[in-house]
């Protein structure tokens, strides 16, 4: 099992914050894919500029392999202040 | 010290309380940011955060800065959920020897929180909801300490 969370616009447009995925997918790509299947928006909003995938609460670039227990964050871009 | 509330704050007593005490600290600056309620268009704002997360990426720029300009002290409060027009949403504090440094970051901090902090905003108005993106002036901003 993975535990996904969405933040900001991608949770609206998702409909969901928070989703447990069983099996954990080997990889984040595997992750995106398996989203991206089951919601064409989602998959478009993932794509899209600026967003950030967090594995653990550690920040990662391009591909990561994920296993059983993982958290995976996707982040669209941020506005504090 | 960094601090995330749901509740409003006092930015005078956040300041008197960050200046107590410094016997070498020649210069503290203070960056208050407030909600903007947009003539109108702006009823709320909502603040998300990525609990824990949040607090640990913050507590680094702080971190960051304190080695940077060799500040003595730092601290950020930011507010989180329903935020009413007029209210602080944001107070950055640091302490130096001397002011420059003292105001470069809290410029820095501030910059860092506009555009590479987990939080994202959502304007509530009479048109609707409206995430808030970080502008291209904010990323600029940004990338002028890299």
């Amino acid at each position: 099992m993975a535990r996904v969370l969405l933040f900001g616009k991608l949770r609206d447009v998702a409909g969901w914050r928070e989703r447990a995925v069983t099996p954990a997918p080997a990889s984040l790509a595997a992750l995106r894919a398996l989203l991206a299947s089951d919601d064409p928006d989602l998959a478009a909003a993932l794509s899209g500029p600026g967003i950030q995938a967090v594995v653990n609460r550690q920040i990662v670039r391009g591909d990561h392999p994920l296993v059983a227990g993982d958290e995976v964050a996707f982040l669209p871009p941020m506005s504090g202040g | 010290m960094i601090r995330l509330t749901d509740k409003p704050f006092d930015p005078g007593a956040e300041l008197t309380a960050f200046s107590r005490g410094r016997s070498e600290t020649g210069a503290v600056a203070s960056f208050l940011g407030l909600a903007r309620g947009e003539a109108g268009a702006a009823t709320a704002l909502e603040l998300e955060i990525y609990p824990e997360f949040t607090s640990a990426r913050i507590e680094a720029f702080v971190e960051t800065a304190r080695t940077r300009f060799n500040l003595h002290d730092a601290a950020v409060v930011h507010r989180v959920g329903a935020i009413a027009p007029g209210e602080a949403i944001v107070l950055v504090l640091t302490a130096a020897a001397h002011r420059r440094e003292a105001f470069e970051a809290c410029d820095f901090l501030m910059d860092y929180l506009k555009s590479r902090a987990p939080l994202w905003k959502k304007e509530h108005g009479p048109a609707g909801l409206r995430w808030i993106e970080p502008t291209s002036r904010d990323l600029a901003d940004a990338a002028r300490w890299d």
